[in-house]
């Protein structure tokens, strides 16, 4: 893994060029090379205001962005990843209170990613949701067919 | 069921479906609009909007505004699918991403709930900016009832007090 992008501010910026995750006031939090992202609670991410459970589109998008960010930071620096099919499985009840999740990269190809995503309340080991899904890379040359490649 | 029942059920499911999209906070934070309803069926419209967009280089939705609005929709067609219009709760969604957006363009999405056992609702949803044939995604999602957590009523007064009622924003900076 390139030691590439692991800083705070850096992550911080890369989230700045996502407006729906500025909208959700995402942020990152990093020790070490381990990157989680924090989504704070607020009445507008709520789905079902009588159960009081976050929306699972809200927590899908929230996956989602962990899944870009973490590809991002362990990649070329231009332009985000973007997902291809995600699988989101919902497994309790988002509750009124601040959201985190961490991604993990299952295989990286030159062109496709596979990533696993987990986001949590309470306890590491309850999960609230799983996404696994795969994205799109940046290419990291843009080939053009009338150059030639360098001979060393 | 007699076509008197059906055509009440519909009467109910239109009075219902809009305080589903409008009483969802997170559905009205991103302007979802409610368009359509059926037995099983149900079609909602979100219209574009630069704070929703996912790459600032490109100008389109972020995937996850989809994801949103596919779940929003696809969770409002297993409602109506169940006989007594249950509340939701999403189990599991699939979504593959067909094409980028035209950046601008409002996005439909288009829910059907093919199947509905007693508790658990199997749908499958498209969405699309004009062209129906031409998909920007399509999702696959199964939805179980709530209704043994769910105490109380699915009216309009009870939802919007329900929204009033809820929790403020963390102190770290959740938007209003």
């Amino acid at each position: 893994m390139s030691d590439f992008h692991l800083n705070e501010a850096e992550i911080a910026a890369a989230l700045d060029r996502i407006p729906y995750a500025k909208e959700l006031a995402i942020r990152p939090l990093l020790m070490g090379d381990e990157l989680t992202l924090i989504l704070p609670y607020g009445p507008h991410i709520i789905g079902n205001p009588m159960l009081r459970a976050l929306h699972g589109g809200a927590v899908g998008a929230f996956l989602e962005t962990a899944a870009i960010v973490q590809l991002w930071l362990m990649g070329e620096p231009k332009p985000l990843p973007k997902p291809i099919g995600i699988n989101l499985d919902y497994l309790r009840r988002g509750n009124p209170k601040d959201t985190f999740a961490r991604a993990v990269v299952a295989k990286q190809g030159s062109r496709v990613a596979n990533v696993r995503v987990r986001a949590w309340q309470d306890r590491y080991d309850e999960p609230i949701s799983i996404l696994h899904g795969h994205f799109l890379l940046a290419p990291k040359t843009e080939y053009k067919p009338d150059e030639k490649p360098d001979k060393k | 069921m007699s076509v008197d029942q059906n055509s009440e059920r519909l009467k109910r499911l239109w009075d219902l479906a809009p305080m589903f999209v409008e009483g969802t906070p997170h559905a009205k934070f991103l302007g979802m609009q409610f368009v359509a309803i059926d037995i099983g069926r149900a079609t909602l419209s979100l219209p574009f909007d630069k704070k929703l967009v996912g790459d600032v280089d490109n100008g389109i939705f972020h995937g996850g505004v989809l994801t949103a609005l596919l779940d929003q929709a696809s969770g409002l067609a297993a409602v109506s699918s169940f006989e007594s219009a249950m509340p939701v709760a999403t189990l599991d969604l699939r979504i593959d991403y067909m094409r980028a957006g035209k950046p601008g363009k409002t996005i439909i999405a288009e829910a059907h709930a093919y199947k509905t056992t007693r508790h658990i609702a199997f749908v499958r949803a498209i969405a699309h900016d004009g062209d129906v044939d031409d998909p920007v995604a399509t999702s696959q999602a199964s939805f179980m009832t709530t209704a043994r957590n769910f105490k109380g009523t699915t009216s309009p007064l009870a939802r919007s007090k329900a929204v009033s009622d809820l929790p403020p924003a963390s102190d770290k900076g959740g938007k209003p």
